[in-house]
């Protein structure tokens, strides 16, 4: 009995993907991320469900910007997964072109998020509806801009040299943050872009 | 360094705490003295020792806050406290026992004991659980900072708007409270992941789940709880920041706004958070009382499902502090309903601890009392919590005394008594010496009188209608001397915390060697000396049952426990990872040494917000690059820890 307790066994050491402990502390920080969100459009819901003019005040917004930014954004998680793919083999170009076109992708949504900004008739102090639209897309865009400083830093490192086929634990969790906020734009785009046509 | 390889087969071997490898791990795993040990330490007993002690002062300045407002009501008419003063103190007392003192001392407890519980030689972060005690301590200091420019808060802990908005509260004080419960949430965020990936990833081989102690299942379900409520509070005070600084209306009804909004958000993090710092206290006394009893827990499986419930329920009854705010009735029955089932999973424990009483052999010491005072307590506030569960008596009795008799009821009683019947249990193993069982009766039976003769007749006060957050009352409405008694209980009561501290001092010194196993408990932190090794185990432990010390006398399953046999793993500091469900071995972990990095960022952070608070934005960009440096250096990858791909070696 006791041999079977102790029977050796080869374990892999040290941050190896699934078995790396900040793979794990990454998925528990995107569920409490992943709260901050649902508390931001609950809070959302609440005030237009309570009010009592037209919701959103002045028309529902258009699509021009927000579209092109989400597909965007998609396009770079499927950027990113490629390049982790790349990582994964011991392609470090892979690694670095995949990267840094999501980089510029990211850039992009934040460059069209900010004319998107700008085209708005009203300001964050006008009423309830823009103080909500300015907060949580700002939330995101500063999630994004973490994001792409995970993104530059990964690609740092990769260029250091760091990374190979069988060590490459922070790209995997850097990527998964990047897909979390790709994901919470979903939802957010949702909330503001489409449940307003639902209504 | 060189690098470690990708694969290793470890050595297993038999060790125990005096042999020459234990020396080497020694050396590995010691954070060197002096203060520049002390601020980079890492060493989950320090950190857990630290949230201990800081957590207790923060238990007498919030007494000190509780002691002048009852100086001020002992009598009617008195004129010790202005108005203002008095809001101050009851806010700040509020504020200081929920957030600074009742869930950073169970983390404190967990941080010490879970490694030692599970067989590891720290926690999963290490540096993270560094962090989150820094930014723990600063946030209590930028709390209390608004003191000493005589403004603190003062609208009431749960700080309802339109109280709290600027138009009826201008002045720092608010915003000091919104930024500081901002920077307390990432402490008690990182805080909750760190146990969750601790609990999941470092059990010894063979602990499954189903055999971790139930203090465990307390603190990992009060630890998810907290995953998902924190961030509704620091949104929350974000919003109303934004309100009252920048001009937003989330809170205000002339802009579109809901005042009623900060009501939910608040309360869905308020109503989980009771329950996050009620369950760890339940789970100590679900570990430490049954060995007062000579008996294993009745009903582990029930206990750890009913842990779990009442978690899972609390989420979903955040509206019934929000009875009297004109809801539609509907909602009101769904949720007075749901608050009335949530007893049920209570009741499961409290059966389940009279069980263990009943069956067992108790040994009355110190611990036990207070143990066994915590049960009569928890009946007590339980029974009272379901009548303001009932919506047409909550009518009645909100904002009466009433409900500050149920809060301590609640608080003192679930929190309080188990917190001082844990530190007499585990005191001998933080320290190596006894707590003095003389002064320990006379601790608690002081304690246990003065917080009935203290909080008892405030709900007779509720029932005459006394108000609560009043600073003085006339005479001649009957309330004189159940004021007076109440009074003269609460400095009975505080005269008990005293001797507590006393005890701790003179102990500490003068106390009884304690040597492992003082009660000869079934745990695995007694397998270590008092105080344990900074290595905690000099083999990673391979668990068979439940009960691992007690294995000689218990029935069990195939396979016994073996505590000075397993895993050397001692190539640096290192311990075993474990599959989440099985425990069965699953990589070898490289755990980071002291640094530095932890105490920076918290630093930054604070000096973050500080700039906030006074709109120095070229402040909050320099914080914020700071945080930023810090961060990288932090997690940059390092070939000691496996974080980077091995080079071939020359
Ligand atoms: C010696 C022990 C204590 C005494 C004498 C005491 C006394 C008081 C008093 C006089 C108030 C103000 C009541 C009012 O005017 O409405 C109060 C409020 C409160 N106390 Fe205590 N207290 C004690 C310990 C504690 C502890 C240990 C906790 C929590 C762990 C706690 C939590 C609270 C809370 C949450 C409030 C409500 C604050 C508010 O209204 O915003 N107290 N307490
Ligand atoms: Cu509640």
């Amino acid at each position: 009995m006791a041999d079977a307790t102790f029977a050796p066994q080869a374990l892999p050491v040290g941050s190896k993907g699934r078995h790396a402990s900040g793979w794990w502390g990454m998925i528990a920080l995107i569920v409490s991320e992943g709260a901050l969100f649902a508390y931001l459009i609950f809070s959302y819901f609440y005030i237009a469900s309570q009010a009592h003019d037209v919701w959103p005040p002045g028309g529902r917004p258009h699509f021009w910007i927000a579209v092109p930014g989400t597909i965007i954004l998609i396009v770079g998680s499927f950027t990113a997964r490629y390049a982790e793919r790349g990582i994964e083999r011991g392609n470090k170009p892979r690694m670095l072109a995949g990267m840094g076109v999501t980089l510029v992708l990211g850039i992009v949504f934040l460059l069209l998020q900010g004319v998107e900004w700008r085209g708005k008739p009203f300001t964050f102090t006008s009423s309830a509806y823009s103080s909500l639209y300015f907060t949580v897309t700002g939330f995101h865009m500063l999630h994004v801009f973490i994001g792409l400083l995970i993104i530059i830093m990964l690609m740092i490192w990769t260029a250091f040299d760091y990374f190979g086929a069988r060590r490459h634990a922070a790209a995997s969790i850097g990527a998964m943050y990047w897909h979390f906020v790709t994901v919470v734009w979903i939802a957010v785009f949702s909330t503001f872009y489409i449940a307003p046509y639902l209504g | 360094m060189a690098s470690t390889g990708a694969f290793r087969v470890p050595i297993i071997a038999r060790e125990t705490d005096s042999s020459p490898i234990a020396d080497r791990l020694d050396r590995t795993w010691r954070t060197p003295a002096g203060i520049f040990g002390w601020l980079v330490s890492v060493d989950h007993k320090s950190i857990g020792k630290r949230y201990l002690v800081t957590a207790f002062l923060f238990l007498i300045m919030g007494g000190i806050e509780a002691a002048v407002m009852r100086a001020q009501l002992i009598r009617p008419n008195q004129t010790l406290l202005s108005p203002e003063a008095y809001n101050q103190l009851f806010t700040m007392h509020g504020v200081t026992m929920i957030f600074l003192y009742a869930m950073p001392v169970l983390s404190g407890f967990s941080n010490y004991i879970w490694p030692l519980m599970l067989g590891s030689r720290d926690m999963a972060f290490p540096r993270l659980n560094a962090f989150s005690y820094w930014t723990f301590l600063f946030a209590g200091c930028f709390l209390y900072a608004s003191f000493v420019v005589g403004r603190a808060p003062d609208a009431g802990w749960f700080n309802y708007v339109p109280y709290a908005s600027r138009e009826y509260d201008p002045g720092i004080n608010i915003d000091d409270y919104a930024l500081g419960m901002i920077l307390l949430g990432v402490s008690g965020t990182v805080g909750a992941i760190n146990f969750i990936v601790t609990l999941f990833r470092t059990r010894a081989p063979g602990m499954s789940i189903n055999r971790v102690p139930m203090m465990v299942w307390g603190t990992l379900t009060a630890s998810v709880g907290n995953l998902f409520a924190i961030p509704a509070v620091s949104l929350a005070f974000f919003l109303l920041w934004l309100d009252r600084q920048f001009g937003a209306h989330f809170y205000d009804v002339t802009g579109g706004g809901q005042p009623l909004l900060w009501q939910h958000l608040f309360w869905m993090f308020g109503h989980p958070w009771v329950y996050a710092i009620v369950l760890p206290a339940m789970g100590i006394v679900s570990d430490a009382l049954p060995v007062f009893c000579r008996r294993p827990l009745v009903g582990y499986t029930a206990v750890a499902l009913a842990t779990i419930t009442t978690m899972i329920l609390g989420f979903g009854v955040w509206v019934h502090h929000m009875f009297a705010t004109g809801l539609p009735p509907l909602s009101l029955s769904f949720f007075s309903a749901a608050s009335m089932v949530i007893v049920i999973p209570s009741a499961v424990a409290v059966f389940a601890w009279i069980a263990t009483i009943w069956t067992g052999r108790p040994v009355f010491t110190t611990a036990f009392l207070f143990f066994a005072g915590f049960i009569f307590v928890f009946v007590v506030g339980g029974v009272s919590g379901f009548m303001t569960a009932a919506v047409p008596l909550d009518w009645q009795l909100t904002d009466t005394y009433f409900v500050v008799a149920h809060i301590h009821y609640v608080l003192i009683g679930i929190n309080v008594f188990p917190v001082v019947g844990g530190i007499y249990y585990w005191f001998p193993k933080m320290t190596g010496k006894l707590l003095n069982e003389t002064l320990g009766r006379w601790n608690f039976w002081l304690m246990f009188a003065g917080f009935n003769i203290g909080f008892f007749p405030m709900h007779i006060a509720g029932l005459l209608g006394m108000p609560r957050r009043i600073y003085t009352y006339p005479d001649g409405l009957g309330w004189n001397t159940v004021n007076l008694i109440t009074s003269l209980g609460a400095y009975l009561f505080a005269i008990g915390v005293l001797l507590f501290v006393i005890n701790v001092f003179r102990s500490a010194k003068f106390g009884r060697v304690a040597g492992p196993n003082p009660w000869d408990a079934p745990y695995l932190e007694w397998s270590t000396p008092s105080p344990p090794p900074a290595y905690n185990f000099a083999v990673i432990p391979t668990i068979g049952s439940r009960y691992p010390l007690w294995e000689d006398r218990l029935e069990h399953g195939p396979t016994d426990s073996y505590v000075d046999q397993g895993y050397l793993l001692n190539r640096g500091r290192e311990t075993v990872g474990t599959t989440a469900l099985d425990a069965e071995p699953d990589v070898v972990l490289e755990m980071p040494g002291d640094t530095i990095a932890p105490l920076i960022l918290a630093i930054a952070l604070v000096a973050l917000i500080c700039a906030a608070l006074f709109h120095a934005w070229w402040g909050v960009g320099v914080a914020a690059a700071v945080t930023f440096i810090a961060a990288v250096a932090w997690l940059w990858p390092e070939a000691r820890l496996g974080q980077t791909k091995e080079i071939a070696r020359g």
